[in-house]
Parts: structure tokens; C-alpha cells; sequence
């Protein structure tokens, strides 16, 4: 027999059965709850709400970008406005976005767990990331903070008489959230797999998790203590960054680039994992190299330790160091070609569906590559020097963190929406969201690259009167991106109540997630399944449902 | 049906084994941690030209192993508590040696 059959799983968990929403009712069963499912949705709606918080700062920069005179902010206050975006959607959204919300939902029904390892470590990780909020919201409301998302010293230690100390405190514990988070699926990962489910059985989507948890647990601790000194600086005047009591800010850059760069692939990896999940679903077909993939992650989370410096070619470093980096730099492309090589050679020749998870992974391939690709004009050090701190660098991680990152969470939210609430969202506004994301993202984006080259600084809230037109083109953009990104939350939350039942597999896809009802039990599963079958193996199910229909 | 006989997996094979460490140990421990102590501020109390700096890091070094060997019972762990282990202070290494190669070539006036 095949080694997947549709006989061979077991379906558990009837339709209209207790599951996971329905299994307690009252606050307190949320605020305390230890089922992984449920703190996905604690964490889903906090995310999505620091998301619009993030996105308003977004909106307000770009209003204030339509005319070249600084008309609407002072900027005083377009510092805070460019600050708190980068601070709330780096910290609060990009980092804990995909791992915190799709991989808590789906990670340990992936391996066939009832839970993860720790499941009162998940809760505490989110209480973290609610107090890190809080602190947060607590420094907005209070004035805000103006050294960018970045706390460069000696301005953020000596000179800024901003909420320096609040913010980076808010720093701090998110990062303890992300650190547990980690933990959490690493352990989950090595000891709680279902019998048969071996490592090259898995989903690319748990290789993609456990690789950006070894990034969390080896780069957080760094970005912590980096931040305990710079608060103890602010707070003792003992010199550790700023040169004129004895420090060195070059010293923080260093540091601070090491968490930060690798945060970068904190970001991106579990939105690979998402695309590949999702291409293998609506194509039908095996991952092509599916162990090519799986160890492009484990490259990327390695290989993005060893270029940080990249962010300081202009701050000082030698030039010996630079060349070092620069090649280093290059060097991170080859695993992440791997992987868009890999999902292309996946969509050859297949049966392409366009439901809406596939369109916006199309979107993610496409502009992830662009902003990979411009990533290496920046490691190269002649051209770094020329585009340095201008709006190409910002294009360049805006295609990457948002053409890559948003996009593939989107795709990754629409893929799994049915398992997650039981319910169908409506495909024709679905379709037409993603469409405008993609219109929206590029008009608004693709500008910046041009006005980059030509020269405009980032971090101005006036520029000069030539760069205009190019500035109304990325506003524009912008609000058709900020309707894209309001319409799934008008059409999942419809159908949350109008929607249609979805079933335990809507979209026929392999994985030991569609073995379960959706919603799922609380427990995931009636009995721990058997894993006889590779990931992806979509070639036997097609035969056997080939068979099942000639008979 | 699945052949369930070949996918038996068994988790408790990799269960780790509970060593009971000896109250005597963790004192021996702790008396060789309070010795290195005292021996930093002894040695701080001497120039010792350039290897005031060597020396305070190799006593902070082994108190540092004995802590992590023993009270936190890596000597006792699996293999792959080593790997973890292990693999940390490479990281940490690589903080180190690419900073550095930053900071020791600062004065190459070679451009």
C-alpha cells in the first residue's frame, strides 16, 4: 500500500463536539489557560492590536511625507513617529507574529502533541509580552521616545530626554517573552514528536521554527544585556558607549547588531516555513529538495550570526572588518536562493491553485526575492556608502520585513483560519484584500528604492520639493495597503459567526493538522496518531484518492 | 493500516538519568568558588602589569566551569545538554572574535 493513504489517519474529533473554544466558558478560562491553542488567540488578538497601533504611526509619517515641508509634525515629533513604528512593529509584531500566533496553534498539532513542553512557560511568555506591551503603551501615552528603534548611544544615554529608560525596559522583557517562546519549541520539537513523526518527516514549518528558536535563545540574551547597560549608562553616568565619559558607541552598535541582525531572520524564517507549507498544499506536489529547505534554515539562522556589521560600514569600523563582513554578507543569499530556487522548481509544471494563502505566497516569493536581492546591493560596501542611511535602506527591509514577513503571515492566517476558528472566509474579498496588499505594498515601496538612489535621507520629516512626486506615489500606496490590510479583519471576523463550516481538511492537505476537527479538541487529538508517511506526500494521496474514485 | 511495530518510538529512551549529587559535593564546590573569590582580590591587590587582566579572567573562567559543571549538573547531562551547551560559548565566541576583528585592526594604516 501507499505509504499515505487517507485510511491511515485517523480522524479525530466529530464536527459540533467539544473543542477547544467551546470546552470552558469565562475570562478566567482564557487569562489562565495553559492549552497552546488558546494562547494563540491571547496572542492573535494582542498582536493584531500593537499591529494597528504600529501601522497609525505608519499612516501619520506618511501623511506628514506628502508635502516637502514639515506642515503636519514638528520633527520633534516625527522622530517619535518613526521611533515608536519601528519599536512597536520590530518588538511587538514582526518578532512574535508568525512563531507566537501560527507556530503556538500549530507547532504541537503538527508533531502530533497534545501540548507543548511547558505549557504555564507559554502562558508566562505571553503575560511577558503583555507587560513589555504595557511599559510600552505607557511611554506613548507619556511622550514617547525619540532615538530610533535602534537606542544608538551616546544620544540615547546622554542627550535624548525622552522615555529612554521605559522603552528599552519594554525591550527587555519582550525579549524574555521571545526567549521562552523559544525554549519552548525547541524542547517541544526534540521530545514530543508522535511515534513515526522522524525529523525528515517533519514539516518545513517546524524545521523553520526550530531554527528561529536557536536564533531566539542564542541572540536575545545579548540584546538584554545590551540594554541593561545602556539603561545603567542613562542611569550612572559610568562610561560603557559614550566617548566622552570613556565608552565606546561603536561597542553598542557591535552588540546591538548582534541580536538585531539575526532578529531580522527571527523575522523571515517562519515565514519561509509558511511558504512552504502553503506551496506544497496548493500545488499538490513533495517540497522539491525538501532536505535542501530544511537546512537552508538551519544555514540562515547560522550564517546570519556572522554579518552583523554590515549596519556599521560608515560608523567606524576598520575596513579590514568590513571586508570580512561584506563577504559574509554575501554569503547568507545562498541558503535563502536555496529556498526560492526550491519553491519554483515546486510550482514547475504543477497544478497551481489560487486560493487567497496561495496568492499572497506567490506575493511573498516575488517580493522577498526583490528585497534579498537589493539586500546584497547594501552588503556591497562601495554602493552601502552611497545608499547609506536613505530611503533605499528602507525600501530594501520594508520588502523584505513586510513584502516577506507580513505577506507570508497573511498567507499563513488564511491557510489555517479554517482549522483555527472551523469556519470558511469569504474567497472573492479575500482575493481582492490580497491584491490590493500587493498593489498597495509595491506603490508604496518601490518608490523609496528610486528616491534612495536619487538621495533623500531617511529620517526627515522635509525633504526637498524634487522628491515630491515620488512621495505622493508612496502615500498613495499606502492607503491602498492600509485597505488591504483592513478588509481581513472585516471579512475573517464575519466569518467567525457567517462563515461556512469548514471541515477537518477544506483545502485536502497533507499534515497531521488535517487529521483533526476543527476547531480541535482540547487535546488535539483522541489518540497520540502514527506517522507512516514523509511530509508532503501528496503524490499518494492524489493516487489514492485516484483509486478511491475509479472504484 | 499503519504498521505500527516499525514506528514505535520510544521517548523514554532518551529520558535523562537522575543523578543524585552528594551533599558533600556542592560544599566542595562551594568552598572552591569562595577560593577562587578570594584569590581575585588577592590577585587584584598586585600589578601584575599585563596579566592583571589574564589572570582575574582564567579564576572567573573555572569558577564559571565548576558552577555550570555542577550546580547546574551539566556534568551529569545528555549529550545533547552538551551540544547546547557547548555550542553557547561558540556563539559567544563568535561575538568575540568578529568584534575584535573590528578592534585589532582599527590601526592597520595600510589605507
Amino acid at each position: 500500500m501507499s505509504s499515505l493513504t487517507l485510511h491511515d489517519v485517523r480522524i479525530t474529533g466529530a464536527e459540533g463536539s467539544r473543542n477547544y473554544i467551546n470546552d470552558e466558558y469565562g475570562a478566567l478560562s482564557w487569562l489562565l489557560t495553559k492549552d497552546h491553542k488558546r494562547i494563540a488567540i491571547l496572542y492573535l488578538i494582542s498582536i493584531t492590536i500593537m499591529f494597528l497601533l504600529g501601522g497609525s504611526f505608519a499612516v501619520i509619517m506618511r501623511v506628514e511625507l506628502l508635502t516637502p515641508e514639515g506642515d503636519l509634525l514638528t520633527s520633534d515629533t516625527y522622530n517619535k513617529m518613526f521611533t515608536l513604528h519601528g519599536i512597536v512593529m520590530i518588538f511587538f509584531f514582526l518578532i512574535p507574529v508568525i512563531p507566537a500566533i501560527l507556530g503556538n496553534f500549530i507547532l504541537p498539532i503538527q508533531l502530533g502533541a497534545k501540548d507543548f513542553a511547558f505549557p504555564k512557560i507559554n502562558l508566562l511568555s505571553w503575560y511577558l509580552y503583555i507587560f513589555a506591551a504595557a511599559v510600552g503603551l505607557y511611554v506613548i501615552i507619556t511622550g514617547g521616545v525619540d532615538t530610533g528603534w535602534t537606542f544608538y548611544t551616546p544620544f540615547s544615554t546622554q542627550y535624548s530626554n525622552t522615555h529612554v529608560i521605559g522603552v528599552t525596559f519594554a525591550g527587555f522583557i519582550a525579549g524574555f517573552s521571545s526567549i521562552l517562546t523559544g525554549l519552548n519549541f525547541i524542547v517541544t520539537i526534540h521530545r514530543m514528536r508522535a511515534p513515526g513523526l522522524t525529523w525528515y518527516r517533519l514539516p518545513l514549518f517546524v524545521w523553520a521554527l526550530y531554527a528561529t528558536s536557536v536564533v531566539m535563545l542564542l541572540a536575545t540574551p545579548v540584546l538584554a544585556i545590551t540594554l541593561v547597560m545602556l539603561m545603567f549608562e542613562r542611569f550612572t553616568g559610568i562610561g560603557i558607549f559614550n566617548p566622552a565619559i570613556g565608552g565606546d558607541p561603536v561597542l553598542y552598535q557591535h552588540m546591538f547588531w548582534f541580536y538585531s541582525h539575526p532578529a531580522v531572520y527571527i523575522m523571515i524564517l517562519p515565514a519561509m516555513g509558511v511558504a512552504s507549507e502553503v506551496v506544497a498544499a496548493f500545488t499538490r506536489k513533495k517540497i522539491f529538495g525538501y532536505r535542501f529547505v530544511a537546512f537552508s534554515s538551519l544555514g540562515i539562522a547560522f550564517l546570519g550570526f556572522l554579518v552583523w556589521a554590515h549596519h556599521l560600514f560608515v560608523a567606524g569600523i576598520s575596513v579590514y572588518s568590513a571586508l570580512i563582513f561584506a563577504f559574509l554578507s554575501f554569503f547568507v543569499a545562498v541558503p535563502s536562493a536555496i529556498k526560492v530556487f526550491n519553491w519554483t522548481a515546486t510550482l514547475y509544471k504543477a497544478s497551481v491553485s489560487w486560493a487567497t494563502p496561495m496568492l499572497y505566497i506567490l506575493g511573498f516569493i516575488g517580493l522577498f526575492t526583490i528585497g534579498g536581492v537589493t539586500g546584497l546591493f547594501l552588503a556591497a560596501l562601495g554602493l552601502d556608502i552611497h545608499v547609506h542611511d536613505t530611503y533605499f535602506v528602507v525600501a530594501h527591509f520594508h520588502y523584505v520585513m513586510v513584502g516577506g514577513t507580513v505577506m507570508a503571515y497573511l498567507a499563513g492566517i488564511h491557510y489555517w483560519w479554517p482549522k483555527i476558528t472551523g469556519r470558511m472566509y469569504n474567497e472573492f474579498w479575500a482575493r481582492l484584500a490580497a491584491l490590493l496588499v500587493f498593489v498597495g505594498f509595491n506603490l508604496t515601496f518601490f518608490p523609496q528604492f528610486i528616491l534612495g538612489y536619487l538621495g533623500m535621507p531617511r529620517r526627515y520629516h522635509a525633504y526637498a520639493p524634487e522628491f515630491q512626486v515620488l512621495n505622493v506615489m508612496s502615500t498613495a500606496g499606502a492607503s491602498i495597503l492600509a485597505v488591504g490590510y483592513a478588509l481581513p479583519l472585516i471579512y475573517l471576523g464575519f466569518s467567525l459567526r457567517f462563515g461556512r463550516k469548514a471541515g477537518v481538511n477544506p483545502w485536502g492537505a497533507v499534515g497531521l493538522e488535517w487529521t483533526t476537527s476543527s476547531p480541535p479538541p482540547k487535546h488535539n487529538f483522541e489518540e497520540t496518531p502514527v506517522v507512516t508517511w514523509d511530509a508532503y506526500d501528496y503524490p499518494a494521496m492524489m493516487k489514492a484518492v485516484g483509486e478511491t474514485q475509479n472504484v | 493500516m499503519a504498521d505500527i511495530s516499525v514506528t514505535e518510538h520510544h521517548h523514554s529512551d532518551h529520558a535523562p538519568t537522575h543523578h543524585v549529587t552528594p551533599l558533600w559535593q556542592y560544599l566542595l564546590v562551594f568552598f572552591a568558588l569562595a577560593v577562587g573569590t578570594v584569590l581575585t582580590v588577592v590577585a587584584s591587590r598586585f600589578d601584575l602589569g599585563m596579566w592583571n587582566t589574564p589572570i582575574a579572567l582564567f579564576i572567573a573562567t573555572v569558577k564559571a566551569t565548576l558552577v555550570i559543571l555542577f550546580f547546574m549538573h551539566v556534568i551529569h547531562s545528555t549529550r545533547l545538554t552538551w551540544v547546547v551547551v557547548i555550542g553557547s560559548f561558540l556563539w559567544l565566541g563568535v561575538l568575540f572574535v568578529l568584534t575584535f576583528a573590528d578592534y585589532l585592526t582599527r590601526s592597520w594604516s595600510l589605507y
